[in-house]
């Protein structure tokens, strides 16, 4: 192999490879290389997205730590911090759905780890293809198998999240992992080398060969021959990260660490080129001293592996004892694999030969690329919608039992039972709800978080989608009483060095930032996924907004079920559904087309803080917003979850389908006692609102278009996801 | 009154538990695996997780953990044993209750809140129900389903062993059973999670009545 064949097949481009020489003033040996394509593939170097990036306000007052550590930080009151991250692992997801979403979630665990906190709740995100397909559906199966495998083991509960699915996610399957952890504001660790002499502990598993190159991987479009890469992606031990988890939090209570670092992709090179590169320092790793799965391995190897369930810790030299003693006492792996320099490289030496070196700088460094921002030709024609061409359906109700039983609208639980949700007994509100709640022990606080985005809405309006991703988020925190405060993304997109990918990357950013900055909730962490494409078609756009908020008092909360007979059903918001980009549209016409509602940022703001500060005040208990298939999908789930029917009846105007089952932001239902609706009123002023009705009976029933009983209902919306693959006697193989 | 919970690499109830132990009003005692000591404690609750990560079988490593020596002649000397989840596997591993946990019906993991109906309040950690009480308790499990051969099933039923059984069986478990214990009564094992529902904050605190029958019955009024 010559030399442009090595670099091309590590995925560097001739100008990369140009810039690697004149940045090194040499020839860089095959070490050297392979450090620098891991660190400037697009999964650890952000060489596309990185200027756009900037647009993301990351400043608010419960702000401890914007972008730029392992995980956002923000306040939560009475010392406590939040810790939260979202990452993708679509790529091994695809190839190695099991291991891929597994080590998904232990990637996203050590992330949080890392900045000191222990993990207390996981969320996810997920998009497949459409479950007539057999790949399809053992993507979906082994996916929520592996996600629920480490999660569950790890002791972590997995609390929330969302999953759709798309002809547009065939093949190439979006897999989000979203963590937060809890830690004493004063705790706080960040990832920064100092100190010259101090030690390099490597601890938890041994590196093997799993995952070399796997952030390159990650970085490239999957095509028939990804198959291949299958070694590429790690295998995933939740039982080590358990003992990890134990480990590290017990040496930052005893004080006994500088500064502590996961191992994610690129393994030890991006942590220690991250951590010199924050300090300011070098870093010196004998490729000899790492404890080794397997015989005969190379140093390029060694410090490319992305073997799981390893940190790395710098020490004070006088620490160092203690620190391989607690480890062992969690039966841990650990070492001093090297040494905080003055030199500002990352130096891997074999015993006392330098096996190659390179700046921790320029590792950090990856080049930047800007490209031309063109809006696609797709998009016009896709928003065209002729209304008068669609037929108003002439059963309601089995509309609705359709939307219900579909695979994008239907009960999320065949998934959320096969995770763990309450480990830790700090689950106040089960998965199911708008968000999920979590208390703060040993306090009144608590906190909530969600993850959206709505794909098929960023397909046909990549900025407004953006939005309508943040604002939904902020939305359905309020709805459970939660004050949003901040949010981490993970972007996936296609290709961008294909125009309509780019310009989708560059719209939808916009309209999250937009977004961001009119609500308050600023980006403190999060991920860019691109080149999710399979066999030439990218994804739908999918900017994946995971947004957490706080509680003064957990206790005073809402859930969508209704509670009691008899309450008043109120909606709040400016009700304009229309059917553009809708599920409705899609689900029984076949269609994705039409201009989907445009965000009024400033109106949802006002409904959501409103609607939260009635639930604060203790008026309303109960409380969902309409989303996915509109007013009669949103009452229907609030009957099911709570037992109890419903009569509504539709507003005057425009068409009955569209008022049932269109798509509109900013609306929320909320259902109060008749007695306390004069106290609600007072907090509406100022916003829309009307009452639409009354809870009570065994049947839900909107104006003479839908008459429905809850066992009907039921039927439809608890299907099982999993069901296709039931062999004979119903067992799941 | 001082309870333990073990804490084997892998235990991930074992916060959980020692949190609704000090709810019902017992000091919480940590039992590190690899010590052969039990510090004295009055009663020991083994928690759920993934002991050993489950590898082999769930609770066939743990069972020869050093913390399980003085555990075993713990419980045969008449002291107060509680396992659940996990803890339950470990038990029945270590051959203190009968019988083993098979891999759920369905062959999925299961989370989720079932009815269940208590049968036997003659033991330490059910003293304080009424014979048929129904709880609503947290499950969370991969291999709950009770199995046993047909005499020991028929032992266990004819000597009123059977401690708690599912109104809503989760896992295909025989006889719909959650819970046993062993002859003596004081070692019981139960799949449902009590610690889990220990907390009104939480929607529930039926499962504290099991920490504060343990108190009663050494004689801790509650």
């Amino acid at each position: 192999m010559n030399i442009q064949e090595t670099y091309s097949s590590l995925g560097l481009s001739d100008f990369e490879y140009d810039r690697i020489l004149e940045l090194m003033g040499r020839a860089p040996n095959f070490l050297e290389l392979s450090l620098l394509s891991v660190m400037w593939s697009e999964h650890c170097g952000y060489k596309n997205s990185r200027p756009l990036l900037g647009r993301f306000p990351n400043e608010g007052t419960r702000v401890l730590q914007g972008p730029g550590e392992n995980a956002g930080v923000v306040e939560v009151g009475d010392g406590w911090a939040l810790v939260f991250k979202m990452e993708s692992h679509n790529h091994p997801s695809a190839v190695e759905p099991y291991e891929g979403a597994a080590t998904g979630v232990g990637g996203i665990i050590r992330d949080v780890l890392a900045m000191g906190a222990r993990p207390v709740a996981l969320l996810n995100s997920l998009r497949f293809g459409p479950l007539d397909d057999e790949r399809n559906r053992y993507l979906f199966r082994e996916v929520v198998r592996g996600i629920g495998g480490y999660g569950n083991a790890i002791g972590v509960p997995t609390v929330g999240g969302e999953v759709e699915f798309a002809r547009a996610y065939s093949g190439n399957p979006l897999v989000n992992a979203m963590c937060i952890g809890l830690v004493r504001s004063e705790n706080l660790m960040r990832a920064r080398a100092v100190g010259e002499g101090n030690l390099v502990i490597l601890f938890g598993a041994k590196t093997g060969r799993d995952g070399i190159h796997g952030a390159t991987f990650a970085s490239d479009e999957l095509s028939e021959e990804s198959e291949e890469k299958r070694p590429n992606v790690q295998v995933g031990d939740p039982f080590a990260e358990k003992m990890l988890v134990e480990c590290s939090l017990r040496l930052l209570e005893e004080g006994l660490i500088v500064s502590l670092q996961d191992l994610g992709a690129a393994g030890i090179t991006s942590s220690a080129s991250e951590m010199a590169a924050k300090g300011g320092v070098g870093i010196e790793i004998d490729a000899e001293k790492v404890p080794l799965r397997e015989e005969g391995m190379e140093p390029w190897e060694i410090v490319i592996s992305e073997s799981q369930e390893r940190m790395l810790a710098i020490v004070e030299p006088e620490k160092a004892g203690e620190v391989l003693k607690i480890a062992e006492r969690y039966e841990l792996v650990a070492a001093v694999v090297g040494r905080v320099t003055g030199h500002g490289d990352l130096r891997i030496m074999r015993g006392d030969e330098v096996a190659g070196t390179v700046s921790a700088r320029h590792l950090a460094d990856a080049p930047v690329y800007e490209r031309e921002v063109l809006a696609p030709a797709y998009l016009e024609e896709a928003r065209m919608l002729d209304l008068e061409e669609l037929p108003g359906p002439r059963d309601y109700n089995s509309v609705l039992l359709s939307l219900l039983a579909h695979p994008n609208l239907c009960s999320r639980r065949p998934i959320y039972e096969q995770y763990d949700h309450q480990v830790g007994t700090d689950t106040v509100v089960l998965p199911g709800a708008d968000a999920a709640v979590m208390r703060v022990k040993g306090t009144t606080r608590g906190f909530a978080a969600t993850t959206d985005c709505r794909g098929r809405h960023c397909y046909l309006d990549p900025r407004g989608g953006g939005a309508a991703a943040v604002a939904e988020a902020y939305r359905n925190l309020s709805c459970v009483g939660a004050e949003p405060v901040a949010l981490t993304d993970c972007l996936n997109f296609g290709s961008p060095e294909k125009p309509d990918a780019y310009y989708q990357l560059v719209a939808c950013i916009e309209g999250v930032a937009e977004a961001c900055e009119a609500l308050g909730t600023p980006v403190v962490s999060g991920n860019v996924s691109l080149y999710n494409e399979t066999e030439g078609e990218s994804i739908y756009p999918t900017p994946t907004v995971g947004m957490v908020g706080v509680f003064e008092d957990v206790g005073r909360h809402a859930t969508p079920g209704i509670k009691r007979e008899g309450d008043a059903l109120v909606l709040v918001g400016n009700f304009r559904p229309v059917l553009g980009g809708s599920d409705y549209l899609e689900i029984v016409h076949g269609r994705v087309a039409g201009a989907p509602p445009v965000p009024d940022l400033a109106s949802e703001k006002a409904v959501s803080d409103t609607v939260r500060r009635a639930i604060a005040a203790g008026i309303v208990d109960t409380a969902h917003d309409l989303s996915g298939g509109g007013l009669a999908v949103a009452l229907a789930e609030m009957a099911l979850s709570g037992g109890i029917g419903a009569e509504a009846q539709l507003l005057p105007g425009g068409r009955q389908d569209a008022a049932l089952f269109g798509e509109v932001g900013g609306c929320i239902l909320v259902a109060v006692p008749e007695g306390r609706l004069g106290e609600l009123e007072e907090h509406l002023e100022g916003v829309h609102y009307s009452r639409i009705g009354r809870t009570g009976g065994e049947r839900v029933r909107v104006s003479a278009l839908i008459d429905a009983g809850l066992d009907a209902l039921g039927e439809a919306y608890e299907r099982d996801l999993f069901e296709r693959y039931a062999p004979e006697g119903g067992q799941i193989g | 009154m001082r309870i333990g919970v073990t804490v084997f690499p892998g235990s991930n109830c074992d916060r959980d538990a020692l949190y609704g132990v000090e709810r019902a009003g017992a000091e919480p005692v940590e039992l590190w695996h690899a010590d052969a000591n039990l510090k004295g404690v009055d009663a020991v609750v083994v928690p759920g997780g993934f002991s050993y990560g489950d590898y082999l079988r769930p609770g066939a490593i743990a069972r020869f953990a050093k913390v399980m020596g003085p555990l075993e002649e713990f419980a045969k000397s008449g002291g107060p044993v509680l396992g659940v989840c996990n803890g339950f596997q470990v038990l029945t591993e270590a051959h203190l209750l009968p019988g083993a946990l098979l891999r759920n019906r369905s062959m999925r993991f299961v989370c989720t809140r079932v009815r269940t109906r208590v049968e036997n309040t003659r033991t330490p950690w059910t003293s304080l129900f009424e014979p048929g009480d129904e709880l609503t308790l947290p499950v969370a499990h991969n291999e709950g389903n009770y199995f046993a051969d047909e005499r020991t099933i028929a032992e266990l039923e004819d000597e009123g062993r059977v401690v708690l059984r599912y109104l809503d069986n989760p896992n295909g478990s025989v006889n719909d059973i959650a819970g046993i214990c062993n002859e003596g009564r004081n070692v019981v094992g139960l799949m449902p999670h009590p610690e889990r529902a220990s907390d009104p904050a939480l929607g529930s605190a039926e499962g504290l009545k099991v920490f504060e029958s343990v108190l009663r019955f050494a004689g801790v009024k509650v």
